[in-house]
């Protein structure tokens, strides 16, 4: 189902530049493993190899944090909003 | 160079000093010429004296401000408790967006010592900081 995902300033320059995109796919997997495929460049930082969520990767759907709906399995609906909000942190790691 | 009030960089400080002994931490928005119009602290969601990370509610609130507002998230602070004002070797890496400004206050000593930095490609630039009222 289509559904609109909102890219974050740092990642546009690996996904063709615009700020919005449609995306189809019925669960938040879906929708970021088609965008691995179409822009291999941001593999790295959507998922882990085992295909859960990157650790420094949040996910909104709409108004809620994926982690909390299931993580990939998280179901998308017609016209539902993604936004990618890459974790800001940092420390002595 | 970052520009911010007095009031800006005392809601800073207060924050980082609220959030002892975790390290505190919080986003700046404001406009691309680097003034700072609001300071959005966080809760520190990694929990800790020697990491933070942004609460993403914060941030996903901050983006849509920004995007109905016409402003900019310009970057974020953080604090080291025990340490200098100067970022780590996992701030420089997890610092991913090279226009934005890091700004980091060193709680060490009083008063306490703000500083701002860029980091691109791995390489960290002091910038200056003009404190107005």
């Amino acid at each position: 189902m289509p559904a609109v995902l909102r890219v974050p300033t740092v990642l546009r320059p690996a996904m063709g530049g615009a700020s919005v995109i449609a995306v189809e796919g019925s669960t938040v997997g879906e929708v970021l493993f088609k965008l691995t495929t179409t822009y291999p460049a941001v593999k790295g930082q959507l998922l882990n190899d085992d295909g859960t969520l990157h650790r420094f990767l949040n996910v909104y759907v709409n108004d809620d944090d994926v982690r909390y709906l299931g993580g990939v399995d998280a179901l998308i609906t017609n016209n539902d909003e993604i936004t990618l909000l890459p974790a800001v942190a940092g420390g002595l790691w | 160079m970052l520009t911010l009030s007095s009031l800006h960089h005392d809601a800073i400080v207060a924050a980082c000093i609220r959030a002892l002994p975790n390290e505190g931490c919080g986003l700046l928005i404001g406009t691309p010429d680097g003034k700072v119009v609001d300071v959005l602290a966080s809760a520190n969601v990694a929990d800790s004296a020697k990491v933070y990370e942004i609460d993403p509610g914060v941030l996903l609130r901050a983006f849509r401000r920004v995007d109905q507002e016409g402003i900019e998230v310009l970057g974020v602070f953080h604090s080291h408790n025990h340490s200098e004002a100067y970022p780590s070797p996992t701030d420089i890496l997890q610092a991913p967006d090279p226009s934005w400004h890091y700004v980091i206050v060193s709680l060490r000593d009083v008063p306490a010592e703000l500083q701002s930095f860029r980091v691109l490609d791995g390489s960290v630039t002091p910038e200056a900081i003009e404190v107005v009222d």
